[in-house]
């Protein structure tokens, strides 16, 4: 004997995953992360591990403690992990990445709700604690393959935003220059955000209104545009880091205003604001505007009138 | 009893700080150290008392329509006495103190006690009161600088905790780790002075009486 089913939309069902979707952004991270342990050494492998591993660890032991479902099989916490990693100098202290795990899984993400509820991003917002709170540590940068070169010497190095001597436009392609462990090597990081692109898990906009809008400004104030848009982390945090689900407007009118938002606050920072680097904060404040920008982005219903839109 | 119950509501049940929100302001820019929230708990417990006695004794010569003026008044006597001697006994504190001391006047938990207390009680109560709520204001203003000293500066009313390899988390002396400490303590004594709630329905609700149709409504019939 047949019955008649009668089910609640949705009747077409996407076969995309959480899961599936953290699966290809580890897999768009990976390029950047060879090139980080190419040009950093293993400890630059070791410090993402740590803080994947750590990352994992606190949402399972939170889940567990406050007696929710598990919900580390999404592998977004993976994520984030190596995210986080990826804005720390490859020579930080394990203790601190471990701080920065925590800060990022248990206060940023699951107090407020776990995946999905968080209202900044979690690498972001972690990068900025420790900034904020190992100073030095964060910003002491060991030199491009200093695991080949002996005596102490040469273990420390400015990023180009404050170094007097430039690299070549060839070493900001390569990424063999200081940095923070992931942010160096712009092409992985190109090729990470097409891979992203091209398998439909992020729309182009919010990358390239922030690296559009950066470029132009530096070009506005005569600045070398190349260096600008290469040096820091603004790949990293155009492509990763602005394009994050959870915290960033839906519409692509808002992603878009989210892109230039982000890409004004981040020049100013560099012009202006005391530090050299911008792209976590910015990304940061954009987040905590998102709600409103979706709002007033909000798509009108096919067929309304605008006076039923005021009502 | 009675007169212990005035005295011992303000330290947990009541907290002036932590349950009530009030003088925030003191909570959150004088914490940087363990040492001066204790120093800025008991002057304002000082006042506190001291006012509170004051306004109890006056409360029948005070006009109903100038009470508010007339009980700042007063509070800035007692808030200039602490400053003047605190000034001229421990200059130390005094320095690191410095604008919020004079601000202890305008702090809502010295006027809210007036207000809602001592202007309606007698002396004793009142200084039981006054007692209770200036301890339960010390104790959280120290609790909240004790963990702000002790993560971000690595010592505990000046003694060296850490050892000298782990690096101190700045951020808890900045305002930023302020708000994240206060929050989380006030979550904590929510936690442990509130019970949860059971059954959430629309007896219970606030704005049951405008809402006539909600879906929840028709649940708890």
């Amino acid at each position: 004997m047949e019955k008649l089913f009668i089910e609640p939309s949705p009747h077409i069902k996407s076969t995309m995953s959480t899961q599936k979707v953290m699966l290809h952004v580890l897999i768009a991270l990976f390029p950047a992360l060879v090139a980080a342990t190419v040009i950093f050494g293993l400890r630059a492998l070791f410090l993402t591990v740590i803080c994947a591993t750590s990352c994992v660890i606190f949402e399972w032991l939170f889940r567990k403690i406050t007696k929710r479902e598990q919900t580390i099989s999404d592998l977004s916490a993976v994520v984030t992990g190596v995210l986080l990693a990826f804005n720390l100098p490859a020579n930080l202290p394990i203790y601190m990445a471990i701080i920065g795990s925590f800060v990022a899984i248990v206060v940023v993400k699951q107090m407020f709700g776990g995946i999905g509820q968080n209202f900044a991003n979690p690498a972001i917002t972690a990068r900025i604690v420790l900034m904020l709170s190992f100073t030095s540590s964060m910003t002491t940068w060991v030199k491009p393959f200093w695991y080949n070169i002996t005596g102490t010497d040469a273990v420390t190095g400015a990023t180009p935003l404050v170094a007097d001597e430039l690299p070549s436009v060839m070493d900001m392609l390569l990424g063999v220059r200081g940095g923070c462990l992931g942010e160096t090597c712009a092409i992985a990081l190109i090729i990470g955000g097409i891979y992203l692109v091209a398998m439909k898990i992020i729309t182009p906009v919010t990358p390239i209104a922030f690296v559009g809008t950066v470029a132009l400004f530096s070009f506005m104030g005569g600045q070398d545009v190349v260096y600008s848009v290469l040096s820091g982390g603004l790949l990293l945090g155009a492509i990763f880091m602005a394009t994050d689900y959870a915290t960033t407007p839906l519409t692509w009118k808002g992603k878009l205003i989210f892109g230039i938002g982000c890409g004004l606050i981040t020049c100013l920072i560099r012009n202006f604001g005391s530090m050299p680097e911008g792209v976590s904060y910015s990304i940061l404040l954009m987040n905590i505007l998102t709600p409103y920008i979706d709002k007033l982005t909000r798509p009108k219903p096919f067929g309304t009138k605008k006076e039923a839109d005021k009502a | 009893m009675s007169l212990f119950k005035e005295f011992s509501k303000g330290i947990l049940k009541e907290n002036p700080n932590l349950v009530m929100l009030l003088g925030m302001c003191p909570t959150l820019a004088v914490t940087t150290m363990a040492e001066n929230g204790l120093g800025m708990g008991l002057a304002t417990t000082f006042v506190l008392v001291c006012s509170n006695i004051a306004i109890a004794l006056l409360k029948k010569l005070i006009p109903a329509a100038v009470r508010l003026p007339s009980y700042i008044v007063i509070i800035a006597g007692f808030v200039t006495f602490v400053s003047l001697m605190l000034q001229a006994f421990i200059p130390s504190l005094y320095d690191s103190l410095g604008l919020f001391l004079s601000l202890i006047t305008v702090n809502c938990i010295i006027l809210g006690r007036a207000e809602m207390f001592a202007s309606k009680n007698k002396v004793l109560p009142s200084i039981m009161d006054g007692l209770g709520m200036g301890l339960g204001f010390t104790m959280s203003l120290l609790i909240v600088g004790s963990v702000r000293e002790i993560l971000g500066a690595g010592t505990w009313f000046g003694i060296q905790l850490m050892p000298d390899f782990i690096q101190p988390m700045t951020i808890f002396i900045l305002p930023a780790g302020g708000f994240f400490t206060l929050g989380i303590v006030i979550a904590v004594v929510g936690k442990l002075t509130k019970k949860p709630v059971k059954n959430i329905s629309c007896s219970s609700c606030p704005s049951r009486e405008m809402c006539a149709g909600c879906g929840a409504k028709k649940e708890d019939k």
